[in-house]
C-alpha cells in the first residue's frame, strides 16, 4: 500500500475560480506593500547598522532591569527581547541587546560594549556573553544596496532564461509569481516583525529559485502538451498540465517542508528567522505558480503551434481554435 | 533498450566512490582535525609523544582534508577593516621636503628664498620669493618626480608640481596614488598576517575585500576586542628631535613641529619635529625584556642604515632629549648620554610586562603602513558554534530520517532507490565542499537540509514520470526509459534557474550568505548527477536482474 497524498487521477479545474485567486494574490500583494510602507521591516544590524549582544544566563531574564541598567549610559535606541527555543537547558536564559549605530563612529566602540556589558554584569552576575556583533552605517548602507541589487539581478537573469527556453509569455507569468512570493514574503516580515537581516535575502533568493523550479515544471508540461493537443483550448492544456505535475508539485513541497520544519523546529535560534522565510516560500512558491504564474500565462494567451515558424505568436487570438 | 555501457558503468560509481572516499574523513572530524595538526607540527619540528600519537589516530594514505567551519559554528573573532591609503599620501609628501630644499637650493640665485609654507595633508606648498624664477624652480623640482612602479600606469610619473601665484604646491600624482593604495593594501595584509601569525592561531582568513578592505577572521579567538588590539595598532615607531614640553595641548607646535600627548604622564605635552630621525620600519628585531631596574622593557635593534642614522644623531646631540614615539603618543623622552654607535637599545616606559610582550610582536611584524577604521566586528562565543553545530545536526539528521520513510512510503522500492541516491548525494556534497576547501556556516547548514528536501524533487519527477508511462502500457522498460527521456527537461530548467540565483548569491554575497550559496550551488549540481546518474544506473541494474514483467511505481 503506497502512500498518496494526491489521488492518481485529478481533473480539477484550476482555473475556475481564477478571478477570484488572482483577486486574491494581487489584495495580498497591495496589503504587503501597505504593510511595508506603514510598519517598516524590523531591520537587524546588517542593514541598519548597530550592535547586538547576546546574553545567557542561569536565572530568569528580567528586560526590565536590563533596561533600567543601560539606559543612563545615554545609548539612544536600545532594544532587549528575550529568546526562547525547545534545545534551550532548563535554566538557560537568553535575550538579545540591540543598540542603535553611535553618531560619528563606524563600528561601536570597545569601551560602549565593556560599559554594556559590566551594566548588565551589575544585575545579573551569573550574565555571560556568548556573541557580540557590531555593524557600521557605513557597510550596513552598502549592505541594503547589494541585496536588492542582488534581488533583482536574480529575477531579471531568470525572465532571460525563460524567455530563451520558452516564450515570453511564459517569463512574464514566472517573474509575476516571483514578485509575488518576493512581496508577500516581505510583507509577514513587516506584519510579524520578524528580524530581517542578510540571511533573509538569501532566503529571498533560494525562494525565487524554488518557486521558478516549481513554476518551470508545470511550465515544461504545457509546452509538451501544446506540442501534443495542438486544438485543445489553452484552459484546458493548462488544467491537464497542471494536474498531471500536480502529484509531483506536492510530493516535492512536502519533502521540502518536511526537510525545512524540522529545521525550524531543532536547528536553534539563531537561524530560525532564516528556516521560517523559507517555508512560507515554499508555500507561497507553490500556490504562485499554479494560482499566479499559470493563471496570467492562460491570460496572456500562447502562441500555439511549435512545429513551425508562427506568425501569430504572442498574439491574444493565438488561443482561439479556429 | 535501458543499456548503459561498462565503461559509463565504471565512471558513474568511480565518481561516486571518490567523492564518497573524500567525504569520509567529516564522519571523524575530530580525529583527523588532531591529524591534520600534528603533521604541521611535526613539520615545524615538534617530536613529543602526543603528537605522533595524534599523527598516528590517522592513516596517512586516507583523504585527511576536512571542511572548514565558519565562525558561527567554530566561535571566533570577525573583523572588517578599512585602511585609510590617504595616511600615506600624508607621509610621502611630507618626507619630500628636504629633497624639495636641496633641489631649490642651488637655484637660489634665480628663484629667491624659499621657504615652506603651512598646507592641507597629502600637499607641499613651497614659497620662492622671485616668481619669475617659478618655471626653472618647476623644472628643478619636477626632476625629483620618479616614474611610477606600476604596470598600468606606465610612463607616468610620481609627483604633480604646479605653481600657484609665487607657491609651487607637489602632491602625489593619480597614478601614484593608485599604485600607492595598492601597495599599501598589500603590505598590510602581510602585516596583518605576521602579526595574527606571531599569536599562532588555526586557519585564520585575512582576505582583501574591494578596494581598500580586508576581512579578518579569526577562529578560536576571544573576542573581536582582543584582535582588534592586535591589529587595530599601526605600531608606527618613531625618534624624534624633541623641540620643548608644555601643558598646553592646543600650543602653537611651529612649522613641521607637532605636539604629542605623553603615554604615561598625564597633562603632559611634548613638541617634537614632525620628521623622524630613525623610523620602526628600520627594526631588525625587538624583543620584550627588562631593564636595570627590573622594569618590563623592549630591547630593539637597527639594520646597519638605522645604525648608522641613529648614531650619527646621538653623536651630535649628546644632553639634548629625543622622543621616542609610537602612534601619535611619546612613550619616553630621554636625554641622550652619550653616542650610542650600536645601533641597539632599549625603550622603558610604564609598561606592564603583557605591553612589552605586544609591543615587541607588534614591532617585530612591522608597522602598518596606515591606520585601519573598523566597519565590522563580530565575536561569536565557541559554546554558541558549538550549540549551533548540535541543533543543525540533529535537524539534518531528522529532516533525513523524515524524507527518507516519506519517499520509502510514496514509491516503495523505487523511493529505496531514490533514498540510497540521496545518501551519496550528501555524501558527495560534503567531499566536494573538503576538496574545495569551502566553509561550512549555518546557513550552509540550511543548505544541505534544504538540498535534502529538493534533492528528490528530480527523482520525483522521474518516477512521477515513469508512472504516467506505465499507463499507456508499453511495458516496463519502455516506461523507464521514456520517463527519464521526457523528464529530463524539466529537471534541467528547473536546476538551471535555481542554479542560477545561486550563483547571484554568490557573487554578491558575503560571509555566512556565501557559505549558503555554495552548498546550494553544490548540493543542485549533485542532485541532478545523482537523479540521472545514479538512480538511473540502480534501477537499471535492478531491472536487469530481475526482469520483471510489471512494475509498480
Amino acid at each position: 500500500m503506497r502512500l498518496r497524498l494526491v489521488p492518481a487521477e485529478t481533473n480539477w479545474d484550476f482555473f475556475k475560480l481564477n478571478k477570484i485567486t488572482l483577486g486574491f494574490s494581487g489584495l495580498a500583494v497591495l496589503a504587503s506593500i501597505v504593510l511595508f510602507f506603514a510598519l517598516g521591516l524590523n531591520f537587524g544590524i546588517d542593514f541598519k547598522g548597530g550592535t547586538t549582544i547576546r546574553t545567557q544566563s542561569t536565572s530568569q531574564v528580567d528586560v526590565g532591569a536590563y533596561r533600567d541598567a543601560i539606559a543612563p549610559l545615554g545609548l539612544g535606541d536600545v532594544s532587549i527581547s528575550e529568546v526562547f527555543d525547545p534545545s534551550f537547558d532548563p535554566d538557560e536564559h537568553v535575550a538579545m541587546v540591540r543598540i542603535q549605530a553611535q553618531e560619528g563612529s563606524e563600528s561601536v566602540s570597545v569601551e560602549t560594549i565593556n560599559a554594556v556589558e559590566a551594566a548588565l554584569q551589575e544585575v545579573d552576575p551569573s550574565i555571560t556573553f556568548p556573541s557580540v556583533e557590531s555593524v557600521g552605517p557605513k557597510v550596513s548602507g552598502e549592505l541594503v544596496q547589494t541585496a536588492v541589487i542582488a534581488v533583482v539581478l536574480a529575477i531579471a537573469a531568470v525572465l532571460v532564461y525563460i524567455w530563451l527556453r520558452f516564450e515570453w509569455q511564459f517569463a512574464l507569468g514566472a517573474v509575476a509569481a516571483l514578485v509575488h512570493d518576493v512581496t508577500l514574503t516581505i510583507g509577514i516580515f513587516a506584519l510579524l516583525q520578524i528580524k530581517f537581516d542578510l540571511a533573509i535575502i538569501a532566503a529571498l533568493l533560494t525562494i525565487v529559485g524554488y518557486s521558478l523550479n516549481d513554476t518551470v515544471v508545470v511550465f515544461d508540461r504545457v509546452r509538451e502538451n501544446l506540442r501534443k493537443y495542438k486544438k485543445k483550448p489553452l484552459n484546458e492544456v493548462l488544467n491537464l498540465s497542471i494536474n498531471e505535475t500536480l502529484s509531483r508539485t506536492v510530493m516535492t513541497s512536502v519533502t521540502t517542508l518536511i526537510a525545512l520544519i524540522s529545521l525550524f523546529v531543532l536547528g536553534g535560534d539563531v537561524i530560525r528567522g532564516f528556516v521560517f522565510a523559507m517555508i512560507w516560500g515554499v508555500v507561497v512558491g507553490t500556490y504562485s505558480s499554479v494560482f499566479v504564474a499559470s493563471a496570467i500565462l492562460l491570460r496572456l494567451g500562447v502562441k500555439r503551434d511549435w512545429s513551425k515558424p508562427d506568425n501569430t505568436a504572442g498574439n491574444q487570438f493565438a488561443n482561439v481554435d479556429a | 533498450m535501458l543499456q548503459i555501457s561498462a565503461f559509463k558503468r565504471v565512471v558513474i560509481w568511480g565518481v561516486c566512490f571518490i567523492g564518497l572516499l573524500f567525504a569520509m574523513p567529516n564522519a571523524f572530524y575530530p580525529r583527523v582535525e588532531r591529524h591534520n595538526d600534528a603533521a604541521k607540527a611535526i613539520e615545524a619540528g615538534d617530536t613529543s609523544p602526543e603528537t605522533a600519537a595524534d599523527y598516528a589516530a590517522w592513516p596517512n594514505w586516507l583523504p585527511s582534508t576536512i571542511v572548514n567551519l565558519g565562525l558561527d559554528l567554530r566561535g571566533g573573532a570577525h573583523l572588517l577593516g578599512e585602511v585609510q591609503v590617504e595616511d600615506v599620501y600624508e607621509a610621502r609628501v611630507e618626507a619630500l621636503w628636504p629633497d624639495v630644499r636641496d633641489a631649490l637650493r642651488p637655484l637660489r640665485a634665480t628663484v629667491g628664498t624659499i621657504r615652506l609654507q603651512d598646507s592641507a595633508p597629502g600637499e607641499l606648498r613651497v614659497r620662492i620669493s622671485q616668481p619669475e624664477g617659478m618655471e626653472a624652480a618647476l623644472e628643478a623640482v619636477r626632476d625629483l618626480a620618479q616614474p611610477v612602479a606600476s604596470v598600468t600606469a606606465a610612463g607616468a610619473t610620481d609627483l604633480d608640481v604646479r605653481a600657484e601665484g609665487d607657491v609651487i604646491v607637489v602632491t602625489l600624482s593619480e597614478a601614484e596614488r593608485l599604485a600607492t593604495d595598492e601597495r599599501t593594501l598589500r603590505q598590510s595584509l602581510e602585516i596583518i598576517r605576521r602579526r595574527v601569525d606571531e599569536v599562532g592561531t588555526r586557519e585564520p582568513t585575512i582576505q582583501r575585500q574591494g578596494e581598500r578592505r580586508i576581512l579578518i577572521q579569526v577562529p578560536g579567538l576571544g573576542s573581536a576586542e582582543e584582535l582588534k588590539a592586535l591589529i587595530g595598532t599601526t605600531a608606527q615607531l618613531g625618534f624624534h628631535p624633541v623641540v620643548g614640553r608644555t601643558s598646553n595641548p592646543d600650543q602653537d607646535p611651529g612649522l613641521r613641529n607637532e605636539v604629542l600627548p605623553s603615554i604615561d604622564e598625564e597633562g603632559v605635552y611634548y613638541i617634537i619635529e614632525k620628521l623622524p630621525v630613525v623610523t620602526g620600519e628600520e627594526l631588525t628585531d625587538a624583543q620584550p625584556a627588562f631593564d636595570q631596574n627590573g622594569r618590563p622593557a623592549v630591547n630593539f635593534r637597527f639594520n646597519p642604515h638605522g645604525a648608522r642614522k641613529f648614531g650619527d644623531y646621538t653623536a651630535e646631540n649628546i644632553g639634548s632629549p629625543f622622543a621616542i614615539v609610537l602612534d601619535g603618543e611619546v612613550i619616553s623622552a630621554p636625554v641622550i648620554q652619550d653616542h650610542i654607535p650600536g645601533g641597539s637599545g632599549i625603550i622603558t616606559g610604564n609598561f606592564t610586562v603583557e605591553d612589552s610582550t605586544q609591543l615587541a610582536v607588534l614591532l617585530r611584524a612591522g608597522a602598518l603602513p596606515a591606520e585601519m577604521t573598523f566597519l565590522e566586528e563580530r565575536t561569536i562565543g565557541p559554546e554558541l558554534g558549538q550549540d549551533s553545530i548540535e541543533a543543525g545536526r540533529i535537524a539534518c539528521i531528522v529532516a533525513f530520517i523524515a524524507v527518507l520513510a516519506f519517499m520509502a512510503a510514496s514509491y516503495g522500492l523505487f523511493g529505496m532507490i531514490a533514498n540510497v541516491a540521496l545518501l551519496i548525494n550528501v555524501g558527495l556534497i560534503f567531499g566536494l565542499l573538503s576538496v574545495i576547501g569551502a566553509t561550512l556556516t549555518l546557513p550552509g547548514i540550511a543548505g544541505i537540509v534544504l538540498t535534502i528536501g529538493m534533492a528528490v524533487d528530480a527523482n520525483v519527477l522521474v518516477f512521477e514520470r515513469i508512472k504516467e508511462e506505465l499507463k499507456t502500457a508499453k511495458g516496463p522498460a519502455r516506461a523507464i526509459e521514456l520517463g527519464y527521456e521526457k523528464a529530463l527537461s524539466a529537471i534541467l530548467d528547473a536546476n538551471i534557474t535555481t542554479f542560477i540565483t545561486a550563483v547571484i548569491l554568490f557573487v554578491m554575497g558575503s560571509g555566512p550568505v556565501r557559505g549558503f550559496s555554495i552548498t546550494l550551488a553544490l548540493g543542485i549540481i549533485t542532485s541532478v548527477f545523482t537523479a540521472i546518474y545514479v538512480t538511473r544506473l540502480m534501477i537499471v541494474m535492478w531491472f536487469q536482474r530481475k526482469r520483471p514483467k510489471t512494475i509498480e511505481v
